[in-house]
């Protein structure tokens, strides 16, 4: 077991590598001398774009500014300049990932919180007009895109004035004590978290009750009932461990795909993540920016799987076999 | 070889079992249609203007006559501004009957046929329909819904039918040779998918100059999508090549010294075909959406050309939502429906396609 952890480990290493590779690579593609370009913003200083021009090597060949670019990222984590913030872009980005993850924790819980008890109470009653009636409602839910959903809550929003209307933090938020504080932010969190949390709700709320389906048409369900066991001790105690298996080993995969779940829920509520901060890079024409917040992204989806695949195994020794 | 359409044949009889799968075949094929016949069911060019009337509200279509009477036809009452903001009031002196194939901005039906009839308008030329409302610039929201239509409908298809030719292709390569093939395409492919999608998308879109064009904003989403599209596939038709490699009829068809490329692309890609098409119509709304997500961006298809992305785009200041809800209404159900219909027919391809999950679903 220890020989497969090594191994999930090491495999990650050419790959994370392959990702700097890959990001260096659409950075030369996009169009434009952009520090020349860069060089008639009076808003930059020449200096800063010296000092980038000799941390990255842009007056050399290629093949010099890529490995100066490995070993910048790697080494330093210093991904570069951001041009729009004037800041450089790992500066930037640490607390955007901050707030994604803030978000998309907010979306598991609206997910996994709800999914997973609606998905027993559908398959309790299959068959039965709630569990019609859920399993069209996920169904349907499913088709609404979240750039629907998200402007839809903002509407919401806008016209009730129970949440606010996008952002994380009230204007008044430095004056607040610690309690209120926690509260804004809460209120803040809830239509995004919702927008995020919803399609993956509707996908797990399917997947419990099938889950939970299979294991009720099993024998040892029919031999739990035989002997005289009432049907809420043959639910929960036997037929809900059973099911839950398959539901834990999505949970891992999940992780990996903590951050690109909030992206659009993001854009649309001026949450201050990662996926916002992508989007304003690329209409910024900020090239560093967006190639360093994707390169974040991709390494927090590996690390999701590596964590998932490591979690699996502790659980379950039994994988490593197969 | 009577046979041979039998699988085919019996898969049309199961899909067409379904109600649902039927319903959701009709909605394609009607809105593939509209969009085909855009200009000719829309009343107007997309990029007309009635600057009097911007953000005019979906017209009423009337039957009645102001004394209660059968008018002969159904007719809209010409509005007049209340005031400097975007408010009308109907003028119920000026009733507008709707005609039909009535003159109007000339078009090519197919880019070929010339014309200049619309299927319905209203005269005279200084009045404006909008059976749908009207945006911000004053163009009609139903005409820009038919030609969006053209954009976003089938920019999905094209996308997925490039990158599902090369993930067929480069999955049954790596399958079927092995060796270095296998492994390089295979590590190409693991580093696109450890790439959140959305985040792809905007680096992808960040290597294209910032400013397109309309035709080359399509193009470049076109080859977006087929680059991000083809990995996943090719790692499934991978597997299913391996498996089916070690069958019988490969080895005889080896034995019979065809070359490789031939038992690979007429005797083993074949057989992932059902898989194919039930992935691809799976696929199809994430390729739409994505569209939808650049265009509402502004780093799609750009103004004055539509795109049901960037009619949305137009619902994205609070007042628009607020105060003009079809800007969102319309091109929402749209895009709503469309993605529904796919996953209905997904859903009921893989039912009609596979026997067996039929079968235990039943």
């Amino acid at each position: 077991m220890r020989s497969y952890v090594l191994k999930r480990i090491l495999q990650t290493i050419p790959l994370l590598l392959g990702l700097v590779v890959l990001t260096f690579l659409l950075l030369q593609l996009a169009p434009g001398d952009f520090l020349n370009t860069l060089a008639q913003d009076p808003q930059i200083s020449p200096a800063t774009l010296d000092a980038m021009r000799h941390r990255f090597g842009l007056d050399r060949p290629w093949t010099v500014q890529m490995l100066l670019y490995l070993r910048n990222v790697i080494l330093h984590f210093d991904l570069g300049q951001s041009f729009s913030h004037h800041r450089p872009v790992a500066d930037v980005l640490r607390p955007a990932l901050g707030n994604t993850l803030l978000l998309a924790g907010a979306a598991a819980c609206v997910t996994w919180g709800l999914a997973v008890p609606l998905g027993v109470w559908a398959a309790a009653r299959a068959r039965g007009p709630a569990d019609r009636v859920l399993s069209v409602a996920a169904f349907v839910t499913l088709s609404v895109p979240e750039l629907l959903s998200g402007l839809l809550l903002l509407l919401f929003a806008a016209r009730t004035g129970w949440f606010p209307i996008g952002g994380m933090r009230s204007l008044d938020w430095e004056q607040m004590a610690w309690g209120a504080r926690v509260w804004d932010l809460l209120r803040h969190l809830a239509l995004p978290a919702l927008v995020a949390g919803l399609v993956p709700l509707a996908a797990r709320f399917r997947q419990m009750r099938g889950s939970l389906l299979d294991v009720l048409h099993l024998d040892f369900v029919t031999a739990a009932r035989a002997k005289g066991l009432g049907e809420g001790q043959v639910l929960f105690k036997h037929a809900l461990r059973n099911a839950l298996n398959p539901m834990i080993t999505l949970f891992g995969y999940t992780l990996g795909s903590l951050v690109s779940g909030s992206f659009v829920a993001e854009v649309i509520f001026s949450w201050p993540g990662l996926g916002r901060i992508t989007v304003e890079a690329l209409l910024a024409q900020d090239p560093y920016l967006v190639m360093g917040a994707v390169l974040l992204a991709a390494v927090v989806l590996v690390a999701g799987n590596l964590a998932a695949d490591l979690m699996l195994v502790a659980a379950d020794p039994r994988i490593v076999d197969a | 070889m009577p046979d041979a359409d039998r699988p085919a044949r019996r898969a049309w009889r199961e899909l067409t079992r379904s109600r649902l799968s039927v319903a959701a075949l009709a909605a394609l094929v009607a809105l593939y249609l509209l969009a085909a016949l855009a200009p000719f069911l829309a009343p107007y060019a997309e990029d007309r203007m009635d600057r009097a009337r911007f953000y005019h509200p979906p017209q009423r279509l009337h039957w009645l006559n102001a004394a209660g009477r059968w008018a002969g036809g159904p007719f809209v009452y010409a509005t007049t501004p209340t005031g400097p903001g975007a408010g009308y009031r109907e003028d119920r002196a000026r009733p507008l009957p709707i005609r039909f194939f009535v003159k109007g901005d000339r078009y090519r039906l197919f880019g070929l046929v010339p014309s200049d009839r619309h299927l319905f308008g209203v005269e005279p030329a200084g009045e404006s329909v909008f059976l749908l409302g009207a945006d911000g610039y004053g163009r009609d929201e139903w005409s820009r819904l038919l030609f969006g239509a053209q954009v976003s409908l089938t920019v999905g298809i094209v996308g997925i039918v490039i990158s599902f030719t090369f993930g067929l292709l480069l999955g049954g390569l790596a399958g079927y040779y092995g060796g270095w093939v296998d492994a390089l395409l295979m590590r190409l492919s693991e580093l696109l998918l450890s790439i959140p999608g959305l985040y792809l998308l905007i680096s992808l879109r960040a290597v294209f100059p910032a400013s397109l064009s309309s035709r080359q904003a399509y193009l470049a989403i076109v080859a977006i999508l087929a680059f991000i599209g083809w990995a996943s596939l090719a790692r499934v038709i991978r597997g299913m090549v391996l498996s089916l490699r070690t069958r019988d009829f490969v080895a005889a068809a080896e034995a019979l010294g065809l070359p490789r490329w031939r038992v690979l692309t007429r005797h083993i890609l074949p057989n992932t075909v059902s898989y194919v098409i039930v992935a691809a119509t799976v696929a199809v709304p994430g390729y739409i959406l994505a569209e939808v997500f650049l265009s509402f961006l502004g780093v799609g298809v750009q103004e004055p050309s539509a795109s049901w992305g960037n009619m949305l785009n137009q619902a994205r200041s609070l007042r628009a939502l607020h105060d003009f809800p079809w800007l969102l209404a319309v091109p929402g159900v749209a895009i709503f429906v469309t993605v529904m219909a796919f996953n209905l027919l997904g859903d009921g391809l893989r039912d009609a396609l596979d026997p067996r999950r039929a079968s235990r679903r039943g």
